[in-house]
């Protein structure tokens, strides 16, 4: 009998555990989105979208923080996506039992998870020392290399999806490979990409470490791109760590955009996804 | 022997079976198959006349599938898979690496098993290859395109929906409209891997229908694992067993009256 | 008779111009492959170039010291190695068995309508960007943790033996505590998705017969689920632990960036990628820019060799579960 009861006892503070575990994470996550939707909520006002980053002591807007990170995400697919998506064809396609791409899609899966501050330092070196200063370009060029192992995998992994027996059908109307990959393989795996690359600039929207060391920040209006350029990451580091407390209450304005545009392009990828599977 | 076939219901369909002067559309010599270390087709040789329907029969793994995929050299998508010996369409042996894949593909069609419409409209399924091949103005592509939906028996079915997805039709629909894609090219010869196996009854009368159009104008070889369809369509019979052909002739005479011990046995259920 | 071979994989080549598009098309793709491999071999040989200065002028001390002086030049490795492992453990002793609750929970408690919400909350845990995790970090609950709990810690235990040096000094919120817990908070999702799908991969009829002898639920998984998933296991914690230790933003706001080496868990630290963060576009000599690149070529070494560990022990297990990559 001793023994049942101790096995049970096991059983319970197994179930409990399991029980608490996941509610220890739901708390985290509701605790953490609801501090940021309640302080970014308040200092919400028209005036984050038209004026500009303002001196400390005053308050304005992140107009040209919101039109920088814009402009270096959108360069920074621009750039990604085509390297990307031609990757991680090699790797599903042309290159699929060979050496090169094995070793390609080891080196992408750590590229993925590698810290981003490293990132930034590389193009630092490459980039910005040589120019002699800091620049949106370069900016957009560490973000882009943070996208291209996710639209690598991504790619690779829905062009994989797709049966052989199509590839088959392709070919046997004589069509050429490109055709077929292009004509056929790619439009079916479509969503999956598109998705993957929505999945991409969640991500590098919320990237601050790499833009430390590129596009730092501008205080003012600037649409160059060859010279620091401004942006909400870095916004938000800059003004939480300071001593203002207007700073502070626009960090946190800013702080709401950016979550709110990271789970809203989560919450559409899964609608995709899910459109995706029943078409 | 005959009483053990009848028993069975193998009757053999009405076809007069081509005459032995017949025009040979498919002449294989000597062909052997390799997946990497496996010898999977020994030293076949055999001719397929032109327009007519052509059964290869056999248990699995006999390498039905393997000479059908030799025949338009589907295979070279595989590194370890090789041919050797001659397959000879028009005079020219299609083997050789000279000749042109494009050219051969164009010829030779092949319909797969399972029903493999691309993720695009039903007329942009059927006209996919024929812009490739030819420049036709634009009228043309879309006579060329009814054209093989109404040999495919599929036309008066899809009309009035041609731009809708190809993923929305049924089974049957859709391996008829792989069978019009492989038509609008236009060939001389056509391979059919098991084209019905995935399909429901219905579906497959209507196949075996077509086959029976298509032949007055196509060499057909089908390939299938159910003696009662190959009695039903063809007129010539090939039957293999572990990589070896080991007898093939008229479908009445295969089926009433086979030669060897290997293919009665196959044919009266002995195994297979 | 006309022998041919015919061997190698190709896609057809048709007269027009096809050929040479199909050439092309395969530069490009294998071109784009090896520029992946460039750019990690880039990455790698750029930071040891950027630090070949402080390496040169410091050697294997860099490594072992702990100055920090921007004013002599003396830098020296030792704190931010220091901190950035210590919060790197504390983030894994409250994630992994967190992540492996989680995973139980969704593959044997949870009702299936809950599964997949349930799931999907959790994986926006790994969607918020690391700078909102340093924010409310630093706003929220590192007070939280002043307040609440560090006073606490440092009044119950700070005078134990053994253990009482790791919990004492003045609650200020700030410290590698703080840091370490925030840090296991945002590791959870990752390490909680590898469970999860490993847990579920477990063959029925393995558990099925575990409980039809009697198997508890906690018997099932401490001597079926988890020895059959070990190897995916021990994958996913070097996969949490190469992220921890990359980890920048989170980590910047609420570690502190002191230099100073201390024992307790209390205390303000620095971590590698926070001193990186913190003090690069202060760094006005080339020595001080140099050691913090040197800084940087350390973290990418380790974090190199952690997910390579996580890779090959998940592609082993892969293979087992009979997929293709």
């Amino acid at each position: 009998m001793a023994i049942r009861a101790s096995r049970r006892i096991a059983d319970v503070v197994a179930f409990v555990f399991a029980t608490a575990a996941t509610a220890f994470g739901l708390v985290w996550l509701t605790w953490i989105l609801w501090m940021t939707f309640r302080q970014g909520a308040a200092a919400l006002t028209p005036s984050l979208f038209t004026q500009m980053t303002p001196p400390p002591g005053s308050s304005g807007g992140i107009f040209n923080a919101l039109y920088g990170s814009a402009v270096m995400i959108l360069l920074a697919v621009v750039i990604g996506t085509p390297v990307g998506v031609a990757a991680g064809t090699y790797l599903a396609e042309h290159g699929r039992h060979t050496r090169l791409a094995a070793a390609v899609s080891f080196i992408n899966d750590i590229l993925l998870s590698a810290p981003s501050i490293v990132i930034g330092l590389f193009i630092y070196e490459l980039v910005v020392r040589r120019a002699g200063h800091f620049s949106g370009f370069a900016g957009a060029l560490s973000l882009a290399i943070i996208l291209l192992p996710i639209v690598v995998r991504t790619t690779q992994e829905s062009l994989l999806l797709i049966p052989d027996t199509m590839r088959e059908a392709g070919f046997a109307l004589g069509l050429p490979r490109w055709r077929v990959t292009r004509q056929i393989l790619y439009k079916a795996a479509m969503s999956a990409i598109l998705t993957g690359i929505l999945l991409g600039i969640a991500r590098i929207a919320g990237e601050t470490a790499p833009l430390l060391f590129t596009a730092l920040n501008n205080q003012f209006w600037s649409a160059n791109l060859n010279a620091p350029l401004a942006n909400l990451p870095v916004v938000i580091f800059q003004y939480a760590m300071s001593p203002y407390d207007e700073w502070h209450t626009l960090a946190w304005a800013g702080a709401f955009v950016l979550t709110a545009f990271v789970l809203l392009l989560n919450i559409l990828v899964r609608l995709i996804a899910r459109k995706g599977k029943q078409g | 022997m005959n009483d053990s076939l009848t028993a069975l219901r193998i009757t053999p369909a009405e076809i007069t079976p081509p005459p032995a002067s017949a025009k040979v559309a498919i002449d294989i010599r000597d062909l052997d198959f390799y997946y990497g270390k496996g010898h999977a087709l020994k030293d076949v040789s055999m001719a397929v006349p032109a327009y007519s329907v052509t059964a290869i029969i056999g248990p699995s793994g006999c390498g039905k599938s393997t000479l059908l995929r030799g025949i338009n050299r589907i295979y070279e998508l595989y590194p370890d898979q090789y041919a050797s010996g001659s397959i000879a369409i028009d005079g020219q042996n299609i083997l050789d690496r000279r000749y042109s894949l494009s050219d051969l593909r164009r010829k030779v069609g092949m319909v797969f098993q399972k029903p493999t419409p691309f993720p695009s409209s039903i007329r942009a399924n059927v006209a996919f290859a024929l812009s490739y091949y030819e420049k036709l103005p634009k009228t043309e592509v879309s006579d060329r395109i009814e054209d093989a939906l109404r040999q495919a028996a599929l036309w008066d079915e899809v009309k009035d929906k041609l731009n809708q997805s190809a993923l929305g039709l049924s089974g049957g629909q859709q391996q008829r409209l792989c069978i019009a894609r492989t038509l609008a090219v236009r060939p001389e010869i056509i391979l059919l891997d098991e084209p019905t196996s995935a399909l429901d009854p219905i579906s497959t009368a209507k196949i075996e229908e077509l086959i029976h159009e298509l032949r007055q104008r196509f060499t057909i070889v089908i390939v299938t694992h159910n003696m009662q369809q190959a009695a039903r369509v063809s007129e010539r019979t090939a039957f293999f067993h572990l990589g070896e052909l080991i007898e093939v002739g008229n479908t009445s005479d295969i089926f009433t009256n086979p030669r060897e011990q290997r293919t009665r046995d196959y044919i009266t259920g002995r195994f297979g | 008779m006309n022998a041919t071979a015919a061997k190698i994989l190709e896609a057809p080549r048709p007269k027009k111009s096809g050929a040479g598009a199909d050439r092309t098309f395969e530069l490009i793709t294998s071109g784009a492959a090896w520029f992946v491999l460039v750019l990690l071999a880039g990455i790698a040989l750029s930071m040891a170039w950027g630090g070949r200065l402080a390496f040169k002028t410091f050697g294997w001390r860099f490594i072992t010291s702990p100055d920090w002086d921007a004013v002599g030049g003396h830098f020296g490795a030792l704190v931010p190695i220091y901190g950035t492992l210590v919060t790197s453990a504390i983030a894994l002793i409250i994630a992994v068995p967190v992540s492996i609750g989680i995973a139980l929970f969704l593959t044997d408690i949870a009702p299936r309508w809950t599964r997949g919400p349930i799931a999907i909350a959790i994986e926006l845990l790994a969607a918020i960007p690391s700078i909102i995790y340093g924010m409310w970090g630093l706003f929220v609950f590192a007070p939280f943790m002043a307040a609440h709990v560090e006073p606490w810690l440092s009044d119950h235990l700070g005078g134990k033996a053994v253990i009482g040096p790791l919990f004492s000094g003045p609650p200020i919120g700030i410290g590698m505590l703080t840091a370490g817990i925030v840090l296991g908070i945002m590791v959870i999702p990752f390490i909680a998705a590898v469970a999860r799908e490993v847990f579920s991969a477990v063959p029925a009829p393995l558990r099925e017969s575990a409980v039809a002898l009697g198997s508890t639920r906690w018997e099932v998984l401490r001597h079926v689920t988890l020895p059959y998933t070990r190897s995916a296991m021990i994958g996913a914690i070097f996969l949490g632990l190469g992220r921890a230790l990359g980890e920048t933003m989170a980590v910047t706001f609420v570690l502190g960036n002191a230099h100073d080496l201390s024992a307790s868990l209390l205390m303000p630290s620095n971590s590698i990628a926070a001193a990186i963060a913190n003090e690069f576009t202060e760094a006005d000599t080339d020595l001080y820019r140099s050691s913090l690149i040197a800084l940087g070529f350390l973290l990418f070494v380790v974090t190199f060799m952690v997910l390579s560990i996580a890779k090959l022990l998940l592609l082993r297990v892969n293979k087992q579960m009979g997929r293709t990559h």
